[in-house]
């Protein structure tokens, strides 16, 4: 079965309600093509899991205008003051994590862990509502997995395998939300044929995706 | 000089041969243009790299390379890209020796405030509570006051971006230290004087036996 489909059909899986993590620091490693077929769809209520809302009309900032999000976990909401707006008018509820904590508490969710210990956020408003431990005199907070029904990701150059190549600082987020996701969709924007990836360059292993959407 | 620049250029004096350090926004990005010449600092960008470069010419930027501002930029000779759980690993495991970063409020016990002001600002903590739990040193480049207010305080009023991890406050007016023994005013710019910087600052420091003049 090809991995390869078409926009629609690969968003079939985000409706009303659903999780869905996208990647991207301001904007960099997010599948725009992919993004604009969710503000096109206007599914609504999704909760969504990302680092920033990076800026109005840019990346994800487009789902943020639109009014599709109802729950957003993010380490960084500054420079998109639309998002904001919307937490303080309570139409988006936001919960805001260390980036770190954030990408950890991702890949623990695709990598089988029960959770982390982190020094991340001891002594502030971070540590409320978390089990504290310390070990050999260090303070640490107990973080758990986060996993979502659907991530999209974007991938610089794909195979028809769904093996992954992401160009310069465009991988942050990806690598870790394609093993945390039940369906994992990518956004080439490069397709190639298989075996075009060496496999020693490839960073996410095909095994992890389901679909592959022809980025613009 | 702009006490920007002034500020800087001091903290600038405080990197070392080899040193990876992670340079905040704002006033703290100044810093990479004031390092000593002849000596090797690594510049890290949570966003997944090390070793970055300047602003790239005008027409060449990389959309695929930005800081941690969203801003192009370039890498250097022998840089190396990451994802974002690497790249927080690098912070919170130690292996960054220095982050400069701004301050809303900083205390005598080394508390630090700089991600929220309730009800007002709320951007988010981004990497900054990862950053100054896991940097071997950090620095704060900060003006003085905020509209005449004191900015050092004896115990910070905004939620902790982390609790008793500030190492060096570096001011338009001096440098202080933190340290177990108490704050210490080590350097002192030359259009001040100790008066003076009492009358502006809410914590208690002690005064060093030898106490330097910052450079202009």
């Amino acid at each position: 079965m090809s991995k390869v489909v078409s926009l629609e059909e690969a968003l079939k899986f985000v409706k009303d309600g659903t999780t869905v993590m996208i990647p991207g620091f301001m904007g960099v490693g997010t599948p725009e093509t992919l993004v604009d077929g969710l503000v096109d769809k206007k599914v609504k209520d999704l909760f969504l899991i990302c680092t920033d809302t990076a800026r109005p009309n840019v990346g994800i900032g487009k789902l943020i205008a639109s009014g599709q999000i109802k729950k957003l976990y993010a380490s960084h909401i500054g420079t998109n003051p639309e998002t904001g707006k919307m937490m303080n008018a309570g139409l988006i509820d936001v919960t805001l994590i260390p980036q770190g904590t954030l990408a950890e508490r991702i890949r623990a969710g695709g990598a089988g862990l029960g959770g982390f210990l982190t020094p991340t956020g001891v002594g502030t408003v971070v540590e409320e509502g978390k089990q504290k431990m310390a070990l050999d005199g260090k303070e640490y907070l107990l973080e758990l997995p986060l996993r979502a029904d659907v991530a999209l990701l974007r991938g610089s150059k794909v195979d028809k395998k769904g093996n992954v190549w992401y160009n310069a600082a465009t991988r942050n987020f990806n690598t870790h939300m394609a093993t945390a996701a039940d369906v994992v969709i990518v956004e080439a924007r490069e397709l190639l044929e298989v075996g075009e990836i060496d496999p020693n360059n490839v960073m996410t292993p095909g095994i992890f995706v389901d679909y592959i959407v022809k980025g613009e | 000089m702009d006490i920007r620049e002034r500020i800087a250029k001091r903290v600038a004096k405080d990197l070392e041969d080899g040193d990876i350090v992670n340079l905040g926004i704002g006033m703290p990005t100044l810093v990479a243009n004031y390092i000593t010449e002849g000596i090797e600092v690594i510049l890290q960008s949570e966003n997944g790299f090390v070793r970055m470069g300047p602003a790239p010419e005008e027409g060449k930027e990389d959309p695929d390379i930005v800081n941690a501002g969203g801003v192009p930029v370039t890498v250097l000779e022998g840089a190396a890209y990451f994802d974002s759980a690497t790249s927080f690993g690098i912070i919170r495991g130690g292996h960054v020796d220095a982050t400069v970063l701004g301050a809303l409020q900083v205390d005598q016990e080394g508390n630090l405030a700089n991600w929220m002001i309730p009800g007002k600002l709320v951007p988010g903590m981004g990497g900054a509570m990862d950053l100054v739990v896991g940097a071997k040193k950090v620095i704060l480049a900060m003006e003085h006051t905020a509209k005449g207010k004191p900015k050092i305080l004896r115990s910070c009023t905004l939620p902790l971006t982390a609790k008793k991890e500030v190492d060096l406050i570096v001011t338009e007016m001096g440098v202080f230290e933190i340290t177990p023994g108490g704050m210490y005013l080590r350097e002192i710019a030359s259009d001040t004087t100790v008066e003076k910087i009492k009358e502006v600052t809410e914590a208690e420091f002690i005064v060093d036996d030898n106490l330097i003049t910052m450079e202009d």
